[in-house]
């Protein structure tokens, strides 16, 4: 570990409710669903409809512009529902399990006898491939492309995350076939970034990856910012991140030839009774995951769900599923409240980066936010702010004012080719005009995808 | 705070859309916002928000402005009982001679700022209203800033119709908040010294009552330590002769004539303290305006070619609105430079612009505001080359990455 990358910029948010290092077992969910809106650069068709009977692995989407790629159910049972939205589009299907998990089965051989297109072929038909995610614009990767590297983040440095190395601490066979099968994939290498004490655990031992060690606050952890780091993306360039649980997947499904979703996810947040750890199938309801353990709120308040971390997680209804892609669950207090002067009041309770609060003097306090804005949306007016929650040479501003008035060339100079909703979290967080500066990020990537493809 | 709430929540249906009052909304949200932080949650991205706001922003500006608001109204009342002899410079302060310096200038600033804001505000309001945006804080800000850099013998009518053009042609023309090339309040004051020129400049409009000129004692002279360094560069002369014996500790302290604001370094240094602790202001840009004017009046010692140039270096940072339009103009974060390299290059451009006005131009002794306002145009073309730098940086890879 000679050379660690030190990250200067970047913030820690301490929240209450991190979670206890245990695995606490959990009954199976009565539903598990998947969400369209999980999958970036995926338009959903469905190929079930409802009352189907479908398998662990049996595809229940596939993508209209390129329909190799699918989306498969994670349990087996029946397809109980189809919900849709607005303009009749996709918000979940739903199927509930049947008593015994049956599998999908695929044609498998040995990891080492598989060649590029083997692996490709039987990661789409397995569903797997959602999980390779391609850099620029963090879409789902096109599998007729050759990557030039794939980057794995080793470690989640956003407030309340799980620790991987706690979460796949019996899964190193798993992730050293993983990661076996993404070189197959590429010409390139296989990086694997690691926080700097890591290198005792799992992670750090795992095989056929090149290491990068890593140290400062988060977004350390963003692969965007790793990659960034070691082998930047310019302009022509294509590389492919993968989430580290998902590669342990990945392998389980090449050592096993099921689609074995099991995953372990930390619940966590200040409205959680025992934040804990979890292992879960992907898709399972929030209820059967956070059911019983929500402190009771008074009348009038109300919890916020999310599924992921505080600053890039979607937001679930008791009654939703969680993401195709969570290590995380988060509950965290409603903000609905007024606040009387409190634009002006010392708000001891408060979390800022300003001086004009007091949580500077407490670095190590852990803070109960809840969802209020705490201010309204104004044009951007503070400068020198924003480039100080992103360790990227970028200028965070110029590139969102250049999102903002459409110019590709413009975005393209000032760097949304590398950078993905998450990297600009922090830069919205601390943001006293309250944009939202993750949604311009997707429109201008959005933008980007429609006028050069 | 319950009862005043559930009055909120009950009027407010009146100035929603169809309500009686629809065209006041703005002006109700204004007030609203202002006694409550709003309810609103995240609804997408990070779901928890940083505790600060533009409101609390602009309030910290607004607080570390107040010791200079103090000092002008001791000020203002102290120049005003010295011109007419009640108060001999060698007079001895003591609590009740300062309150009775401080209520006479009250009484004459107040009416100022009242002036300033309602007019400033009124229009905010009206444009809000028109847009239908919400009614921004920067007003706030610039409400405060036009009184102290106006003269206190302005006439109210005057003060009115220049902020009137500040908030209409300096910001609502271009967006509002947010969107203006020019300070505001400087732009108020650029547009009383070019529209009404004799009202503030000379040696008469700075003290209380000195334009009427009655019972004035013969010794006094409402010159600022700025118009007797330019009238002995006018005259040729070989030294200054400091009005009313002045010294730099005067200036310091800030007991001397000037803008109602701006005479008192020390005042505007608390200022400087409370927006550099709370990070609200840059201190790239205030220490580059004092090395940019620092380091071009030693270049001026060095040259010596007139009696300005004569003058200690050191001299510049304490007289005429340098301090002030440091500390709270040339840091005003839309019109000044946005990265942290433009900074720098705009605050030593400021600071030296401004003092060679000073030393080379007799006709105006104040360079400060031409300086700001000149580099408030240039500020997007030195952020234009610093970004430019970063491109070619970024694409510099691309080439090492494509060979």
């Amino acid at each position: 570990m000679s050379n660690v990358i030190r990250l200067k910029k970047g913030l820690d948010i301490k929240l209450e409710g991190t979670a206890q290092k245990q695995v606490s077992p959990l009954p199976r969910a009565e539903s598990y669903a998947v969400k369209p809106d999980d999958f970036k650069g995926f338009t959903p068709k469905l190929l079930v409809k409802q009352d189907d009977a479908v398998k662990a692995g049996t595809p229940l989407l596939f993508d209209k512009y390129r329909p190799e790629i699918v989306v498969t159910s994670p349990v087996s049972g029946k397809v109980a529902a189809i919900n849709r939205g607005e303009k009749r589009r996709i918000l979940e299907v739903v199927v509930v399990p049947d008593g015994e998990t049956e599998y999908e089965s695929y044609d498998m051989a040995p990891l080492k006898n598989l060649s590029k297109n083997d692996v490709t072929s039987l990661m789409l038909s397995s569903g797997l491939w959602c999980f390779l995610i391609q850099r620029p614009y963090g879409i789902i990767a096109d599998p007729g492309q050759n990557p030039k590297a794939v980057f794995i983040s080793g470690f989640d440095s956003a407030p309340l995350a799980p620790d991987m190395n706690f979460v796949l601490r019996n899964e190193a066979d798993n992730l050293n076939a993983g990661i076996e099968a993404l070189s197959k994939l590429t010409t390139g290498k296989v990086h694997i970034g690691l926080h700097a004490d890591d290198e005792a655990g799992v992670t750090g031992k795992v095989r056929g990856a090149q290491f990068h060690y890593f140290k400062g606050p988060h977004p350390a952890g963003n692969v965007g910012v790793q990659i960034h780091h070691v082998d930047p993306i310019v302009k022509g360039d294509v590389v492919w991140t993968m989430d580290i649980q998902n590669v342990a997947i990945l392998g389980r499904f090449f050592r096993t030839g099921k689609v074995d979703m099991s995953r372990t996810i930390a619940v966590t947040g200040s409205e959680v009774i025992a934040p804990r750890y979890h292992s879960v199938i992907g898709g399972a309801s929030i209820r059967s995951i956070i059911g019983g353990n929500v402190r009771p709120q008074m009348e009038g308040y109300a919890v916020r769900i999310i599924s992921g971390n505080v600053l890039t997680g979607t937001k679930v209804e008791e009654n939703g599923y969680m993401g195709f892609y969570s290590n995380q669950i988060t509950v965290i207090p409603e903000g609905n409240k007024y606040e009387f002067l409190g634009w002006i009041a010392p708000r001891f309770s408060k979390f800022s980066v300003s001086r004009s609060y007091f949580s500077w003097l407490t670095p190590n306090k852990t803070y109960n936010l809840d969802t209020n804005m705490n201010g309204s949306e104004r044009p951007f007016v503070v400068t020198g702010l924003y480039d100080r929650y992103l360790p990227m040479d970028i200028y965070p501003m110029y590139l969102l004012k250049a999102i903002l008035a459409e110019d590709l060339e413009k975005m393209e100079n000032l760097g949304i080719y590398e950078v993905i909703e998450e990297d600009l979290a922090l830069c919205e967080f601390v943001d006293p005009s309250k944009t939202e500066m993750q949604a311009i990020v997707r429109r201008g990537i959005d933008q980007m995808l429609k006028e050069l493809n | 705070m319950k009862a005043l709430r559930n009055y909120l929540d009950k009027i407010k249906p009146n100035f929603e859309r169809g309500g009686k009052f629809e065209k006041l909304h703005s002006t109700f949200e204004a007030f609203e916002t202002f006694l409550f932080v709003p309810n609103t949650v995240t609804r997408q991205g990070a779901h928890i928000r940083d505790a600060m706001d533009m409101k609390r922003t602009m309030s910290i500006v607004v607080i570390a402005l107040l010791p200079a608001l103090l000092f002008g109204m001791f000020n203002v009342g102290l120049q005003h009982f010295r011109a007419i002899g009640d108060i001999a410079p060698t007079t001895s302060y003591d609590f009740g001679l300062i309150w009775h310096c401080f209520w006479f200038g009250f009484l004459k600033v107040l009416p100022i700022i009242v002036v300033s804001y309602v007019v400033g505000l009124g229009i905010e309001f009206l444009f809000a209203q028109l847009r239908g945006h919400e009614v921004n804080e920067g007003f706030l800000v610039t409400g405060l800033l036009i009184p102290l850099v106006m003269p206190v013998d302005i006439p109210l009518w005057m003060v009115a119709v220049a902020t009137a053009f500040a908030v209409v042609f300096g910001k609502e023309v271009f967006g509002g908040t947010g969107m203006n090339i020019f300070n505001p309040a400087l732009l108020a004051r650029a547009f009383v010294f070019f529209a009404y020129t004799p009202y503030i400049s000379g040696e008469k409009v700075w003290v209380a009552g000195l334009t009427k000129g009655e019972g004035i004692i013969d010794s006094f002279s409402g010159a600022t330590p700025l118009a007797d360094a330019a009238n002995a560069l006018a005259n040729g002369a070989t030294t200054i002769d400091w009005s009313n014996s002045s010294t730099p500790i005067d200036w310091f302290l800030g007991t001397i004539p000037g803008a109602i604001g701006e005479t008192s370094t020390l005042a505007i240094l608390i200022g400087a303290a409370i927006l550099l602790y709370t990070g609200v202001a840059s201190w790239r840009i205030m220490l580059s305006v004092v090395i940019g004017g620092l380091g071009i009046g030693l270049v001026y010692n060095a040259i010596g070619a007139n009696v300005l140039m004569t003058m200690p270096a050191w001299y510049h940072l304490l007289v005429g609105g340098f301090a002030f339009g440091t500390v709270y103009m040339a840091t005003d974060p839309v019109t000044g430079a946005q990265t942290n390299t433009g900074k720098c290059i705009y605050g030593l451009l400021i600071g030296a612009m401004a003092v060679t006005i000073r030393v080379l131009n007799p006709g105006y002794p104040e360079g400060m505001m031409l300086a700001i306002l000149l580099m408030n145009a240039l500020a997007p073309l030195i952020d234009h080359y610093v970004v430019e730098a970063n491109v070619r940086r970024r694409n510099k890879r691309l080439k090492l990455t494509v060979k």
